[in-house]
């Protein structure tokens, strides 16, 4: 099992969502977050030009059994690359799993997800 | 003392009433609120990515269909006929330039009244952006609304209000149409549903979750427009007095009874109340309430209110049945509503004003008769709101397009066109 982080643009969420969808994979977190990274954007605020210092990015989690995870990482690359790849696009982080349980029924581990 | 005197007349030797000229100063600023407050009320019901693109459809209406009015709109509206009533003009009406000093009968200087008007048309093409909210070009928006602004609303004004406006005359006392429930109502409410239908649904609509962003600013916006609501109706008497205070009166009880029974209606259809439906039953009776306002009593308000209610409840259930976006109800609760209040106001007018109308037809009016005057004007209030909007639409689209990208469509209005975000607090920067 492993877990899947991706950050990508906010203005691609809902191409990634809904090819993730696609794809069958129904079962992600989706949160706000912010941060740095290579991308450098600037803004026009009242006419002057502002670089923030911090780029309003989307997280994705994704837990998968092993053999989703190219299926996965593929989907999500494919949707989020803007313009054939622009720096900003975003990342892939992806982690061993440990353990996975379901509170309803408390199954464990690939069933589990 | 001698020299305030030119300021208390008008050219015309007419008295200045300032009593009705302050209630006009307060009604028009309160229609004014009118506006924020669509755009929260609208702005509220849309997702996070377009709140201020679709805040900004009516923010972007107040400075167009301002300018607008003062270069040609007043005049095409209450100037005299032309080209055969289709709309008015007076020369001296463009850009105001003739009404500096004039004091009209009523007692209220003629800017007054023009800007209050002015505000009726700011309101009307503000109210349309909902039907098409959430995928429609900011540009193609900006001219489509001021086209429809000059070749709509400024006829269908003409033809209502201005003392030669055809349906004015209609009948033996005029079609009635108090405060607006054909010009703005119906009209914005069918334009919408033309546009809906023409743009077509939103990509992912209907499987797609659009649940509303803000209800909270929805809920703000729903209050601002109450209250100025009391502007747009008790305003529409154009003086401070009887009529005033009856239009205000029943504007009060229509939008309480609308709001309680939609959530009455929803509680026994849905097992809840909703606070989108207490505030969708406030606008259901506020516009019904709209074109009878100047004829109907409190007892005649409160069924208004309630038909109002109950039948814009089932056309939204109707519309989704049959899997039209008209995106937040424009024609749901404008359209419908309008035709509901100009329809059955005919059966609660006032006996005085069904008495004037017996004497102006010379022996006698009935209620029947009146009935079909009311509905003549709503039909040709659709037929021709319908019928412009859709060769606007078709010229617009094929010239600088409408419909933003797929892509565009996905990112938002705000990235897209304003490069601005709605709700930058969840960011720590």
């Amino acid at each position: 099992m492993k877990l899947i982080t991706a950050i990508i643009r906010e203005s691609q969420l809902d191409q990634v969502r809904e090819a993730l969808m696609d794809a069958d994979i129904t079962r992600i977190t989706v949160s706000r977050v912010s941060g740095h990274g290579q991308q450098i954007r600037e803004e026009i605020y009242r006419g002057r030009q502002i670089v923030p210092n911090l780029t309003p990015k989307i997280r994705l989690d994704i837990a998968v059994n092993d053999e989703f995870v190219d299926p996965t990482c593929k989907t999500i690359i494919e949707a989020a690359k803007t313009n054939g790849g622009t720096v900003g696009d975003g990342k892939i982080f992806i982690t061993n799993l440990e353990d996975c349980i379901r509170i309803r029924t408390e199954e464990r581990g690939g069933k589990a997800i | 003392m001698l020299s305030a005197a030119p300021l208390l007349f008008g050219d015309d030797g007419v008295e200045l009433d300032s009593g009705a000229t302050a209630w006009m100063l307060t009604s028009t600023a309160l229609v004014l609120l009118m506006i924020p407050g669509l755009a929260m009320f609208y702005g509220g019901l849309v997702r996070t990515k377009n709140v201020l693109g679709t805040m900004m459809h009516s923010f972007t209406a107040m400075g167009i269909m301002s300018v607008l009015w003062v270069i040609c709109g007043y005049s095409m509206c209450f100037g005299p006929n032309v080209f055969g009533g289709w709309f008015g003009w007076n020369p001296e009406y463009v850009l105001l330039s003739g009404i500096d000093t004039s004091i009209m009968s009523e007692g209220v200087p003629e800017y007054v009244f023009s800007m209050f008007q002015g505000k009726f048309a700011i309101i009307t093409p503000a109210l349309i952006a909902g039907a098409f909210a959430e995928r429609i070009k900011f540009k193609g928006y900006c001219i489509f609304i001021a086209l429809w602004g000059l070749l709509v609303y400024n006829p269908l004004c003409h033809w209502v209000w201005a003392g030669d406006g055809f349906l004015y005359n209609l009948g033996s006392n005029g079609a009635i149409d108090f405060a607006g429930g054909t010009v703005v109502h119906i009209s914005a409410g069918v334009s919408g549903l033309v546009a809906a239908l023409y743009l077509g649904a939103r990509r992912g609509y209907p499987s797609d979750d659009m649940s509303p962003s803000n209800l909270v600013m929805t809920m703000i916006g729903a209050g601002l427009l109450w209250v100025g609501w009391f502007g747009f109706n008790a305003g529409s008497s154009i003086t401070s007095g009887l009529s005033t205070a009856q239009a205000l009166t029943v504007t009060q009880v229509a939008a309480a009874a609308g709001a309680l029974s939609w959530i009455v209606i929803e509680g026994i259809h849905q097992g809840k109340a909703t606070a989108l439906g207490f505030v969708s039953g406030i606008l259901a009776g506020l516009v019904a309430i709209t074109p009878a306002a100047g004829v109907v009593q409190p007892g005649g308000a409160l069924v208004l209110g309630v038909a109002a209610s109950l039948i814009c409840y089932y056309a939204i259930i109707l519309k989704n049945k049959l899997g039209y976006d008209d995106s937040l109800d424009a024609f749901g609760i404008h359209g419908v509503g309008g035709i509901v209040g100009a329809v059955l106001l005919t059966f609660f007018i006032r006996d005085s004003w069904m008495e004037e109308a017996a004497a102006a037809a010379g022996g006698s009016w009935n209620v029947m008769q009146q009935l079909g005057v009311q509905v003549v004007a709503v039909l040709i209030a659709i037929a021709y709101a319908a019928i412009v909007t859709i060769i606007l639409l078709w010229i617009l689209n094929k010239t600088m397009g409408l419909r933003p990208t797929a892509q565009n469509e996905m990112k938002g209005l705000d990235n897209v066109y304003h490069g601005e975000r709605g709700y930058g607090m969840l960011n720590p920067n």
